[in-house]
């Protein structure tokens, strides 16, 4: 028998092969979809957590020195992993150097630079490693010499030198380290530090370093285009099945009454769904890693150009994604089914065969549906405004998610009633009373495309908002045209020198900055200049009313917001930019992507207090950048040395856009999934509404108007859920800018929306709807009268 | 006698120039000029137990056969390699060209733990003094009023080990007295052995403290300053400590009871063909050194770890001394995933003679994928 009915069942797929394709089609994009951006992210993740080891030591926790050479070995020689580091400024002929000392044996991997060791660990002889310019001004020379073996390091930047830490403390006239980072993996029988070293602690890494925090926002917005694929792919599993069910219930009834008992029936239709979903489970994961596989250079391209964090370009099949995959496809296909094989148990083997319009729902049942849906949103709200952690930010988004797709049939519905009431003619009652009839059959298909239009809408605000944030931010840190660093004071004077007496030129801002505690943080005093390219372009968060002024006059300093917020200070308050110097705090400005403290404050105040500090770089207002950088060139400034603001811009921005090419074809795929859904729904219900066309047609409505009403109605369903997913949309996108973000990282960005490409997703949305509908609708046009007719004559 | 780990150690040295971002260690393998060539002659004790900076490279290398207090089988590995990155240096401070590597091994039947340490010589980070006897890198030492009788300590963030080794036989020169022929150049090194440690303390486990062990454990010393051959593509090489066998052994000064006597043998995978070398110990510790190809070894059983595909089961027949035994690996998966990887850990030894041992294998490469 258990044969007899599998070639019954298989039979009904062979009869009816676009349903079969439908059902496959259906589950094979919902996990093509997940597993897309599970392997996205999964990748990512992978590559990011090895490019951040390799980051090194700037993520260490460390042990704040001084400490002697002694004190380095017994932390060694008491289980602690540490390894050391010296820095400072030196002096090379008229050259001012930043050096920095490493211990090559204990570094971590990456904390070397590449050139250190090219044959072999030069432990006895370190060579000082240079940049191009310091090297070429130093090689050759008797202060060169004096230096020791140097070698040109391509990791350097034109003021950056390196060594052994050994060597760095012999050249920089130092007896003790700065500190010692702690690397992971100490001895599990270390000692405490306190009796190694009493009296020193281990200070934790700035967790608000740009790398970490600009990276770990970007893959938020991929973690949460992961929920949202996976809420529109149950969905859509969800519609599938359903329908796979619907469109055999005659079979099954057929079956039942042939004897087949209702036990055997459901397991072996749950078999048969089970092996369903394993193979178009198995498509979607291949389809989701080539979906993965072009989408990863994007994505490796956004983190290293703007996070400077290397993600490899190629992409692994991992077994954890795959599986994951595999899982959602088959857990879905079962959630899917319970109810459906439930109805098979349970089905009256003698009720008329006929397929009932799919989930006929009942006014009550609609009432249940929109109660468990505002019972979801409340739940949601409460995990937001309540809850603590990412757990709960992410709680608050599956119950707004949730909850409003439930809520989206009920409110159709209503809307659909309310118009019926103030429908004026037959044939717009009749239509509009038609629609409402088809919501159940097409409710599991709309709620995927509201998913699908909220997430589209969510995450561009997201994205757009944090585009919006980081240009702002270049937008007020490069406000110069060109910027140029020169190698040594004696070539920054001729510069400075230079560039007064060009008329092209109108201003030369310098940028100078002496390293510091602020208010006990380890952070930098930048010099402002009293200029109008500051007054002009820097937004401050917030400021006293005289604040450019009080600055200028060295009454008061400007503060970066995350000190200020880590301070806990405001406008007015006093803070110690330096050791004895306290200032009062006239404004506030933010500064994305700086884990140090950092205060900007007069360049005359500045300059009394720290005559010495070099001052090497300018900004330079100018209308022709390219003339000016020629004749800086011209003058001997290195080409490296003078970097012009439109290029940077530039680069950040196609960045930028790269990131946007990533999410924008995500979210062409996810409307893809969504329409297509909507799709197979419309085929169904074609072939099961027949007899509730037949009347109408034989009243008198051509079969082209039917079919353009169909279509125009599927179209208005569509904008209806469009319309309904904005407000979705946009309180997603609040949540998570607003509640997510500052849950995980602490701070919020400001929420921008773009209403121009609100209209474009509603547009698109239309258009999906249009092209599903668009076959059934045709096939309808073109349907042959008898078909019609039959309806009559096999009337029961 | 050719000597052991010298694979090993070179890529250790090409790991110290690496993890400086050189592309290869250039020389290690090239006429060491400048650095001390070693010389026939007696030992000079206690003297020879501390370090001979002179000499290129050099270790002390330590592996111990154990059993928990319920009879599991486990073993350690306490290893302290120094490589002299310049012939000449200073004798303290940063600029001492001595570099130092650590490597520490735990294996139990269904767990293995490894770690390794780099250090500076010249800052007391690393080092080894003869009187009283103490190695050390970082935290892991072994140190004790002479290298009869020492504590050996060791651990990483999961695991560790902290034993106390004694021994009453002697040391045991290898080679010729001590001097061990690497070439028929006459490549050479210094090289002794203590294979007599009785062995007792307790293994450290981050999840389940402390485990008291006993057992033995066998000391190899050894330093040179050219130990490279080219060509050569990895070792597999066995210490075994044989408990009965079958007393037929008829060669002089191995006995007719092979109770205590122990066997140092490996096979060396060439290009132009494997070589084996194998030395008998009296359980007096009288060596006998046995001619190339007396022994052979040939792998049973692989097992794929880490990626490659690793014999952790051998027969190893030397018919001069009528052993003929198999040799597993008490954890196939003793993968010692460093800087350079190679796999090393405590074996079972049985057939013609009953007993245990440790097994290093480096040199395999990762299996081809798919």
């Amino acid at each position: 028998m258990t044969r007899a009915v599998l070639l019954a069942l298989a039979s009904h797929w062979r009869r009816r092969p676009l349903q079969l394709g439908t059902l496959l089609v259906g589950l094979m994009l919902a996990t093509a979809l997940w597993t897309g951006v599970q392997a996205v992210n999964a990748e990512a993740r992978a590559s990011y957590a090895k490019a951040s080891d390799a980051l090194g030591q700037s993520e260490l926790p460390v042990i704040d020195g001084p400490l002697t050479v002694e004190e380095y070995v017994a932390l060694r020689r008491a289980g602690w992993r540490v390894t050391p580091v010296v820095e400072g400024r030196l002096r090379a002929g008229d050259l001012s150097l930043d050096l920095a000392g490493f211990e090559p044996l204990t570094a971590p991997p990456g904390a070397v630079p590449r050139d250190f060791g090219a044959d072999g660990v030069p432990l006895a002889a370190p060579p000082l490693l240079l940049g191009a310019e310091a090297f070429a001004a130093l090689e050759g020379t008797a202060e060169g010499a004096r230096l020791g073996p140097l070698r040109l390091s391509a990791a350097l930047g034109p003021d950056e030198a390196a060594t052994d830490v050994g060597r760095a403390m012999d050249l920089l006239g130092r007896a003790t380290l700065d500190r010692v980072a702690v690397l992971p993996g100490g001895s599990l029988t270390r000692p405490p530090l306190e009796e190694v070293l009493p009296g020193r602690a281990v200070r934790q890494p700035d967790d608000s370093g740009d790398v970490v925090r600009l990276t770990r926002s970007f893959h938020l917005n991929l973690t949460a285009f992961g929920l949202l694929s996976f809420a529109v792919g149950l969905f859509i599993v969800h519609a599938a099945i359903g329908l796979a069910f619907e469109q055999r219930r005659p079979v099954m009834r057929t079956l039942r009454a042939l004897g087949v008992p209702a036990r055997r029936l459901v397991a072996l239709v749950a078999a048969e769904m089970t092996a369903l979903a394993l193979i178009a489970g198995a498509a979607g994961v291949l389809l989701g890693w080539a979906i993965a596989a072009a989408l990863l250079p994007g994505v490796a391209a956004t983190l290293s150009g703007l996070y400077g964090a290397d993600v490899e370009g190629g992409l692994q099949l991992r077994a954890s994604w795959a599986l994951a995959g595999l899982g959602i496809a088959v857990l879905g296909t079962w959630v899917a089914s319970a109810r459906a094989l439930w109805g098979l148990a349970t089905l009256p083997v003698l009720q008329a065969g006929q397929p009932r319009a799919w989930a006929m729902a009942s006014a009550r049942r609609l009432r249940w549906q929109a109660l468990g849906a505002a019972a979801l949103l409340a739940a949601g709200a409460l995990a937001g405004a309540l809850g603590t952690g990412i757990g709960a930010g992410f709680a608050a988004l599956g119950g707004l998610l949730l909850g409003s797709a439930l809520l989206l049939p009920p409110v159709l519905a209503v809307a659909l009633r309310l118009a019926e009431g103030r429908a004026r003619g037959p044939l717009l009652q009749w239509f509009l009373a038609d629609t409402r009839q088809q919501l159940p059959g097409l409710s599991m298909a709309l709620m995927a495309l509201m998913l699908a239009l909220a997430a589209n809408i969510g995450v561009g605000t997201m994205v757009g908002s944090f585009r919006g944030t980081f240009t702002g931010w270049l937008d007020q840190r490069l406000a110069s045209e060109l910027y140029v660093s020169a190698a040594s004071e004696a070539q920054a004077s001729r510069v400075v020198t230079l560039l007064a007496a060009r008329p092209d030129v109108s201003a030369v801002l310098p940028i100078w900055s002496v390293e510091t505690r602020i208010g006990g943080l380890p952070g930098d005093l930048f010099a402002l200049r009293d200029h109008a390219t500051y007054r002009d372009h820097w937004p401050l968060l917030s400021a006293a009313p005289d604040v450019w002024d009080a600055v200028a006059e060295g009454r008061a300093v400007l503060l970066n917001e995350q000190t200020a917020r880590r301070m806990d200070l405001g406008v007015g308050d006093a803070v110690e930019v330096a050791p004895g110097w306290t200032a009062a705090v006239a404004g506030v400005y933010s500064d994305y992507g700086n884990p140090r403290a950092q205060a900007l404050v007069g360049e005359e105040a500045l300059g009394a207090r720290y005559p010495d500090a070099p001052r090497l770089r300018f900004g330079i207002r100018t209308d022709d950048p390219e003339a000016v950088a020629d004749a800086l060139a011209a003058a001997g400034v290195s080409r490296a040395g003078i970097v012009d603001q439109a290029s940077i811009k530039a680069l950040s921005l196609s960045i930028f856009e790269t990131t946007f090419a990533v999410t924008g074809v995500l979210n062409v795929l996810t409307l893809a999934v969504a329409g297509f859904a909507m799709l197979a729904a419309l085929l169904t219900l074609a072939a099961m509404r027949l007899p509730q066309l037949a009347p109408v047609w034989a009243l008198g409505l051509t079969r082209r108007r039917l079919a353009r009403l169909e279509l125009l109605r599927t179209v208005m369903l569509a904008l209806g859920t469009a319309l309904l997913a904005l407000p979705v949309g946009l309180v997603l996108a609040w949540t998570l800018l607003a509640v997510v973000n500052v849950q995980a990282f602490g701070w919020r960005l400001p929420m921008d929306v773009f209403p121009g490409e609100w209209a474009v997703l509603i547009g698109a949305a239309a258009l999906a709807a249009a092209l599903a509908a668009a076959w059934p609708a045709r096939r309808l046009a073109v349907l042959p009268p008898r078909a019609l007719l039959e309806v009559f004559a096999s009337e029961r | 006698m050719r000597g052991r780990r010298r694979f090993l150690l070179a890529s250790a040295a090409a790991l110290a120039a690496s993890r400086a971002g050189a592309q290869g260690f250039a020389g290690l393998g090239a006429a060491a000029t400048g650095f001390a060539m070693p010389a026939r002659g007696p030992f000079d004790f206690p003297r020879d137990h501390g370090p001979h900076p002179d000499f290129r490279i050099e270790w002390w290398y330590v592996t111990a056969n154990l059993s928990t207090a319920d009879g599991a089988p486990c073993g350690v590995q306490w290893t302290l390699f120094r490589s002299a990155l310049a012939p000449e240096g200073a004798s303290a401070g940063w600029s001492t060209p001595q570099a130092w590597m650590g490597h520490m091994g735990v294996t139990l039947p269904d767990r293995h733990h490894a770690a390794e340490r780099l250090g500076r010589g010249g800052i007391g980070q690393a080092g080894c003094t003869a009187e009283p006897f103490e190695a050390w890198i970082d935290d892991w030492t072994m140190a004790g009023p002479t290298l009869r009788d020492v504590r050996m300590r060791a651990a990483n963030e999961a695991a560790g080990f902290d034993l106390r080794l004694s021994a009453d036989g002697p040391f045991t020169a290898q080679g010729e007295g001590g001097y061990s022929v690497k070439s028929r150049e006459g490549q050479a090194s210094r090289y002794y052995s203590q294979p007599f440690y009785d062995a007792s303390g307790v293994l450290l486990l981050a999840d389940g403290g402390e485990l008291p062990v006993t057992g033995r454990a066998w000391l190899d010393r050894e330093w040179s300053s050219q130990p490279l051959s080219e060509g050569q593509t990895g070792w597999d090489w066995f210490s075994l400590h044989l408990d009965e066998g079958p007393g037929t052994d008829p060669v002089p000064g191995g006995g007719r009871e092979a109770a205590g006597a122990k066997m140092m043998g490996f096979r060396l995978r060439d290009e132009g063909g494997d070589f084996t070398s194998a030395t008998w110990i009296a359980p007096d510790g009288t060596p006998a050194p046995l001619p190339e190809g007396a022994l052979t070894a040939e792998p049973l059983e692989t097992a794929r770890v880490a990626g490659r595909d690793v014999p952790v089961r051998w027969r190893l027949a030397l018919p001069a001394r009528g052993l003929d035994v198999t040799v597993a690996a008490i954890n196939p998966g003793a993968w010692m995933d460093l800087s350079v990887p190679y796999w090393e850990g405590p074996v079972r030894v049985e057939g013609s003679h009953r007993g245990e041992g440790y097994l290093e294998m480096t040199g395999y490469a990762p299996a081809e994928a798919g």
